[in-house]
This record gives C-alpha cells, sequence and structure tokens, in this order.
C-alpha cells in the first residue's frame, strides 16, 4: 500500500505533467529560473540565494518539482519577471548564431536530429531538432510558428494547396522532396535539411512527376 | 575634458573653408599658422591625438577637421551622416559600427536599425576620393552595395563586419566596377542565399579580366557554392593576394589546386578540409602536404569547417612558422590536436574548440610560450553536462604562457583559484572574458560565489580594459571591479549580482567605462541614476531583463538631452512600467526616425 508521502510525490508528478509551461515537449524544467525580484541586502553573503543545479548533485525529480513549483508560483507574481523556464536562454551562452549553427556535436550528443531550416527571403536559417516532433502536424506547426506564415494542406496530388509556401526538404541523395511525400519516419532519418519555399516554385513543385 | 570627439556640440559659427591658395600671393598671418598647422596633424593618425588636438581652439579644430583622412564613427547613431561629412572633408577611409553586440546573440528583434543607406547616399556625395569602407554590425542592401560600387572610382578596401541584408548580387557589382580593389573582407556576415534552383550567380568571375591588385579575398561566410573554374582564374592572376579565405564549399583537392596556384600566400582559410562527395577517400590521394610546404610564408591559418581529421597532419610544414591558427570549427579531440601544435612554437593566436579537452590545453601550454591570445569555444552550449574543460585547463594556460594578453574562455565550471592562479601568471591581461555556461553556477569546489576570482582579475591585472563576467557574483564582485578596475572600457554583465549597489559601485568606479552590457541582472533605475556623471562619456550602455521603469528611463533622458534612451519592449500594453531593454547612447543629432514600432526613444 502506498504510504502518504509517495503518494503525495505520485501527485506532485502528475501535477508536473499538467502543469503548462513554454518549454517544448520532452524536455524538463530548467533549474534556473532567473530571479531579478528578490529583496536581499547586499551585505548578506552569497551562496543560498539562487537556485543551485551543480552538475554532480542527483536529485529526484519529485524533489526538483516541489522546489521549482515554488519558483514558478513565486515568478508569477513578479512585474518584470521573464516567461517561465524555456528549454534554452535566448542569446545564452553568448555565442553568435553564426557558429552555433556550424556545431554539430551538440545535436550528436544529445540524441537530436537537427537540421537546418531556410526560408526564401528570410536572412536567418535556423536549427531544429526533428526528434521532438510526433509527426508532420507538429512539425508544419512549428514551422508555421518560426516563420509566423500559413503552410496549407497537403495533398498527394497537389501538393499544399491554400498557402504561397511549401516545405521541402534535401534528402540524403541530394534531392529536393515535398515533406510529406514519404512515411514520417523514413523522412526523419533521410532529410538532411529544410527548405521553406515561397511562390510559384511552390505551386509547382506538388505537380512534379 | 573628453577625449571622445562627439562628446561636445559643434563649436558655433565654425565653418571650415579654407582659401584656396593658387588666389593667395602670401597668406594672411592667421592662415599662415593653420597651414603649418595642418601639415602638422598629418602626422597625427591616432584618432585619439586628433580628438585632442580638435579640442585645443576653433583654429586647431578646422585644422584638424580638415585633415583628418581616417573617420570611425562607433556608433552609426551618434552623429548624423550629414554633420559628419560636413565637418570632415577629406575622409578617404571610414569606418561605421551599427547594432550593439547583443544582436549577435539574438537579443535585439529584426530589422531595428543600422541601415546603411543614410551613411552611402552622404558618402557618394562628400567623398568621391573614398577608398576605404569599414562596416561592423550594419545593415546594408544590394543596392547599397551598388551604390558604393559605382560612386567610388578610388575605391580599394571593403571590410564587412557581422553585416546583413546583402546578397550574391551586391558582392557581384563591388566586384565587377571596383577595378582598384584590394580588400574584399566578408566576416561573419549573411549573406542571402539565393533560390535554389535559380542559378547563383558566379561573382567570382565578375572580377575584371586581366591582372588584379587583389591582396585580401575573403568570404568563408558566404554561404553559397562558388565557381571553382573562375576562383581558380581568379587566384591565378592576382601576384599580390596575400589572404584568401575560403568558404567551406571548396573541397581539400581544390584547395591544394588553389594553394600551389598562390605560393606567396600570407593567410589561408582553407574551407571544408575534407574531400567532396564525388572523391571517395582513398582515390587518387594528392600529397596535400606538399601544398602547405609550398606556401612558405603562411603565418595564419584558419577554416577547417567540415574537417576530417585525418587530413590534419597536412598542414604540418606550416606549423613552425605559424602565429595564429584558427581550429574553432574544428571538431578535434587531444590526440589529434597534439602533433600539430607541438610543432607550433611561435603561436601567438589559437582559437580552438574545447573538444581539446583541458589535455589539449596542456599541450598548448607547453609549447606556445609566446602565446598572445587564446579562445576557446564550447562544442556543446547546454548547461547541465560536465564539459570537457575546466579550471584545470585555465590553470595550466596560466603556467604555460605568462604573454597571455586576450583570453575568452566558455566552460562548465570553473573556480576561484583557478582564475587568482591566472590573474598573478598572466600580468599582461588586457582582455579577459570568462563565460561560465551554467548560470549562477559558483565555485565547485568551495561552493563560494566567484566574487574573488573576478576580484583577483582587475585587483592583478593593472592593463586591464575589457572584462566579461559570469557564474555565480554577488555585490562584492562589483564592488572590486569599482575599486580596481580604473582602465576597463568594456564590460559584460550576465545573470549577476544582488541590487543597485552591484551597478553602482561600477557606474561610480571605472572612470574609462565606455561600453557596459547587462542582461537578466536586478539593476533598476536607482542604479542607473547613479550614472548620470558619465553617461555622456560612454558609446553605450544594454540593459536587459534588469529591473528598469519606463518612468526611471524619462528622468534621464529629462536630465540629459544628448543621450538617446531606446526602450524596446515586444508587448504593447502592459500593466506595469518595467521595460524588456534599455539601449542608450550618447548622440548629437535628433532621435532617429528608422526605428521599428517596438523601440521607442525617449527624450
Amino acid at each position: 500500500m502506498a504510504t502518504s508521502a509517495s503518494a503525495y510525490e505520485n501527485d506532485i508528478k502528475n501535477l508536473k505533467a499538467t502543469e503548462l509551461t513554454l518549454g517544448l515537449p520532452g524536455t524538463h524544467l530548467q533549474q534556473n529560473v532567473p530571479i531579478i525580484d528578490q529583496e536581499k541586502s547586499s551585505a548578506s553573503s552569497s551562496s543560498n540565494k539562487r537556485p543551485l543545479q551543480l552538475p554532480h548533485e542527483e536529485t529526484s525529480p519529485a524533489q526538483d518539482c516541489g522546489s521549482k513549483c515554488s519558483n514558478i508560483a513565486k515568478n508569477t507574481d513578479d512585474d518584470a519577471a521573464p516567461p517561465p523556464s524555456k528549454a534554452k536562454i535566448v542569446g545564452w551562452p553568448p555565442i553568435r548564431s553564426y557558429r552555433k549553427n556550424s556545431l554539430q556535436e551538440q545535436s550528436e550528443a544529445a540524441g537530436g536530429i537537427y537540421v537546418k531550416v531556410s526560408m526564401d527571403g528570410a536572412p536567418y536559417l535556423r536549427k531544429i531538432d526533428l526528434k521532438i516532433y510526433g509527426g508532420y502536424p507538429q512539425l508544419l506547426k512549428a514551422l508555421e510558428n518560426m516563420f509566423k506564415l500559413t503552410i496549407g494542406e497537403y495533398s498527394e496530388k497537389e501538393g499544399y494547396k491554400g498557402s504561397d509556401y511549401a516545405p521541402t526538404y534535401e534528402d540524403k541523395d541530394g534531392d529536393w522532396m515535398l515533406v510529406g511525400d514519404v512515411p514520417w519516419d523514413m523522412f526523419v532519418t533521410s532529410c538532411k535539411r529544410l527548405r521553406i519555399m515561397k511562390g510559384s516554385e511552390a505551386r509547382g513543385l506538388g505537380c512534379a512527376v | 575634458m573628453t577625449h571622445s570627439g562627439s562628446s561636445l556640440p559643434d563649436l558655433p559659427n565654425c565653418t571650415s573653408t579654407a582659401a584656396p591658395m593658387s588666389e593667395i600671393r602670401s597668406p594672411p598671418p592667421d592662415r599662415v599658422l593653420e597651414i603649418v598647422l595642418e601639415n602638422v596633424l598629418h602626422f597625427l593618425t591616432c584618432r585619439r591625438d586628433r580628438n585632442a588636438a580638435s579640442l585645443v581652439c576653433h583654429s586647431w579644430y578646422r585644422a584638424e577637421a580638415l585633415t583628418r583622412s581616417d573617420l570611425f564613427i562607433g556608433n552609426c547613431y551618434a552623429v548624423s551622416p550629414h554633420r559628419a561629412t560636413s565637418r570632415f572633408r577629406r575622409v578617404r577611409s571610414l569606418t561605421v559600427k551599427g547594432k550593439p553586440r547583443f544582436a549577435d546573440f539574438d537579443l535585439l528583434p529584426l530589422n531595428w536599425g543600422a541601415h546603411f543607406s543614410p551613411w552611402g547616399s552622404a558618402l557618394a556625395d562628400a567623398y568621391p576620393w573614398l577608398e576605404k569602407l569599414h562596416l561592423k554590425r550594419m545593415s546594408l542592401t544590394d543596392d547599397d552595395l551598388n551604390l558604393i560600387a559605382r560612386s567610388f572610382p578610388s575605391f580599394k578596401e571593403l571590410v564587412l563586419v557581422c553585416c546583413e541584408g546583402f546578397g550574391i548580387p551586391g558582392i557581384a557589382a563591388v566586384a565587377a566596377n571596383c577595378r582598384l580593389l584590394r580588400v574584399l573582407d566578408l566576416v561573419e556576415s549573411v549573406v542571402e542565399d539565393a533560390d535554389e534552383d535559380e542559378e547563383v550567380m558566379d561573382w567570382i568571375s565578375c572580377f575584371p579580366d586581366g591582372e588584379t591588385h587583389l591582396e585580401s579575398l575573403v568570404f568563408e561566410c558566404v554561404e553559397c557554392p562558388v565557381n571553382f573554374e573562375s576562383l581558380e582564374r581568379l587566384v591565378a592572376r592576382s601576384p599580390y593576394l596575400k589572404k584568401l579565405r575560403l568558404n567551406h564549399y571548396v573541397s581539400i583537392p581544390q584547395l591544394y589546386r588553389l594553394m600551389h596556384r598562390a605560393p606567396q600566400l600570407t593567410h589561408l582559410g582553407t574551407g571544408s578540409f575534407c574531400a567532396s562527395d564525388d572523391v571517395a577517400v582513398g582515390d587518387q590521394e594528392l600529397d596535400y602536404s606538399s601544398a602547405f610546404a609550398a606556401c612558405k610564408s603562411l603565418v595564419c591559418l584558419s577554416g577547417f569547417r567540415d574537417i576530417l581529421p585525418d587530413y590534419l597532419p597536412a598542414i604540418y610544414p606550416a606549423c613552425a612558422n605559424l602565429t595564429s591558427l584558427n581550429l574553432s570549427y574544428a571538431d578535434v579531440n587531444a590526440d589529434q590536436l597534439k602533433p600539430v601544435i607541438l610543432q607550433c612554437h611561435k603561436l601567438q593566436t589559437l582559437w580552438v574548440l574545447d573538444s581539446i579537452c583541458d589535455e589539449g590545453l596542456q599541450a598548448v601550454a607547453a609549447t606556445c610560450k609566446d602565446l598572445r591570445e587564446l579562445r576557446v569555444f564550447p562544442g556543446n552550449t547546454r548547461e547541465e553536462v560536465e564539459g570537457p574543460v575546466s579550471e584545470v585547463g585555465l590553470e595550466v594556460i596560466s603556467q604555460g604562457c605568462r604573454k597571455l594578453q586576450s583570453i575568452l574562455f566558455f566552460c562548465q565550471r570553473m573556480t576561484n583559484a583557478a582564475v587568482i592562479a591566472m590573474s598573478k601568471n598572466c600580468p599582461d591581461l588586457v582582455v579577459f572574458r570568462l563565460c561560465i555556461i551554467g548560470r549562477y553556477r559558483p565555485d565547485p569546489e568551495t561552493h563560494e560565489p566567484m566574487d574573488d576570482g573576478f576580484g583577483a582579475i582587475v585587483m592583478n591585472c593593472k592593463k586591464l580594459t575589457r572584462l566579461a563576467v559570469s557564474g555565480l557574483l554577488t555585490d562584492q564582485a562589483f564592488r572590486y571591479i569599482g575599486m580596481y578596475g580604473k582602465l576597463v572600457r568594456t564590460l559584460s554583465v550576465a545573470f549577476a549580482g544582488d541590487s543597485d549597489q552591484g551597478l553602482k559601485y561600477v557606474l561610480e568606479g571605472c572612470p574609462n567605462l565606455q561600453k557596459l552590457e547587462i542582461r537578466d541582472s536586478p539593476f533598476g533605475d536607482a542604479a542607473l541614476h547613479s550614472g548620470l556623471h558619465h553617461f555622456y562619456n560612454m558609446r553605450f550602455l544594454w540593459m536587459s531583463t534588469c529591473k528598469l521603469t519606463r518612468q526611471g528611463c524619462q528622468e534621464i533622458a529629462r536630465a540629459l538631452p544628448h543621450l538617446a534612451l531606446e526602450v524596446i519592449d515586444s508587448q504593447e500594453d502592459k500593466a506595469d512600467d518595467h521595460i524588456e531593454i534599455l539601449y542608450m547612447y550618447r548622440s548629437l543629432d535628433r532621435p532617429r526616425n528608422d526605428a521599428p514600432k517596438c523601440v521607442t526613444i525617449l527624450q
């Protein structure tokens, strides 16, 4: 029979599952939510002020969530608090995107499948991790959000109808294909990079061969 | 008296029209002095000296304005193009910097500004003899590049660093029209991809036929394939070419051919440093080291994108002469690095990835006794991991490389002891930038904040002018900086400090502070207020996700009319007065009118 303590822990775990965050699905809450509204005297000394998570500390998920939940609650009261923890903080660490885009190790070490995404007319390339999407609908939604556009409905015969944009990808053989032409799992393993085409090209692609 | 040229408004009634020499038989007495002065001032090249000279009196001001040929504009919004070109009439070389540095990390909204166009038109009118243009973090279009290409017949040098907004057509226009071009350096700039199915313009073939004047051609950041035959022909007809930095579309066999064409090269960026896909490894292996042996003047190597470490030994023949090596795009481990680095006795500048580990740094420390600048970049930017470099590597470097002047070090763990050791072992440090990737991370051994480490740096490194701090830091760290960092000009702060007092220490204590960038730290209006006496001496102040309110900023704006306070907020109607970003800079002219909606400029 479950003790009250473990029942409480279970409740916390379930609470965590239903918690709304801005993090990407599958990522855990970042331990260090920047706290900027703490009222502290400058004379007091230091080390217990920040929620620390040293790399070698092993904290159980339940404990983590306990402290994090209270942090979140505290932060939503703060006027100037930034949005609750994302998986990555914007612009941190301070590496130019140019350099970040060139790194592969990070993606491989984390088990992610990172591909570059370009959009016609946009000055910057973006990078996404295909592993975090369950299928095409999630991927397309993410692309729409990322580039602030609508992609339209996919159909086998006619490609993407109803918008000026069509997502395409380059596969391992160097061919450019329309996203959605192959089953999702095959797509994830063969996609080298993505490109969101615009205009007449986009409409043409769906009708090809 | 300040030493910066744009901190005082122009002197009233100052028109600098020198009487043409042809009309004068013997110049009036006051003009004699001016002519002598102009001739003497020609020898003054340092802009700080020139700024000082211009403040002596009206006639020195006029003479200096007429003789300044290199103009440096540290902030494109500090002064209007018209004002700059009206004062300085005979400029041959111009440097303009635009966006604040934090724009590199996506903290500034797109379309924020720093448009080159108004400068372009002003320059075309005022300086038809313009020879050199250096732009950093500016936004320029293909039209701008076209204008540059066609407006300056003597144009020799174009350097674009961290710029964006232009594409291949713009570059092609410069190549085609600037017949005297010596330098075309595109560095870490975003060059817009052409549409995939369109033929990518072969800008390399736009250079005119015949011998070129090219001395430096840098296009590592141009993300599109180049026509290799055109490139080879260009290199073959450029006898003065010393610096060549290729993009990663150039494969190693192609590099081999280029190097044999240009054995006079001193600076080489190798491109991809792996075979292209259509050549199977093992097929016809060329002796790549012969190419490196042929280029006897090589002192600087970079590139190595997509490197196949097997090819790294090819550079051995060049190692003994190398003074600069950039492997920061190469995932190379300690065992792969060692045979290379152990030959680089003359190395002064080294950029690497942390994949070389503390062990690799040990090898560097053992061999590179002349090292002046070291940058260690992270291969993995996640906060939770144990990194491959640590305080061990930093300490070892400090013991081996006593002449170190500049360091940028990314790591996941660092101790005060190692930082203190570096402060004592490397007294020549001018630039100390330590980035502990885990935010708010204390010393893992003592669990103390990193205050003492950075304190030792400002205390012991008496030449320090640039500092970037990280890790868990209290106001005490800033107290140290205010007390000892008297020469500090640039300070970067992130996720640090306890209260307003921290920022106050810095603003009150650092008289030479010019560039201050702060993010995610608990400094508010009272702290900002404590800098009123100093803001006109600064190039800019950046504070994002701190505790500033619009009201607080408004008070500063009222107190200092020549300060532009840009408040940048992504949300429109906010319940409270707190602001996301403050970007503040001195400006002689009216607030700019090219700002996007999310920017409000307080007056």
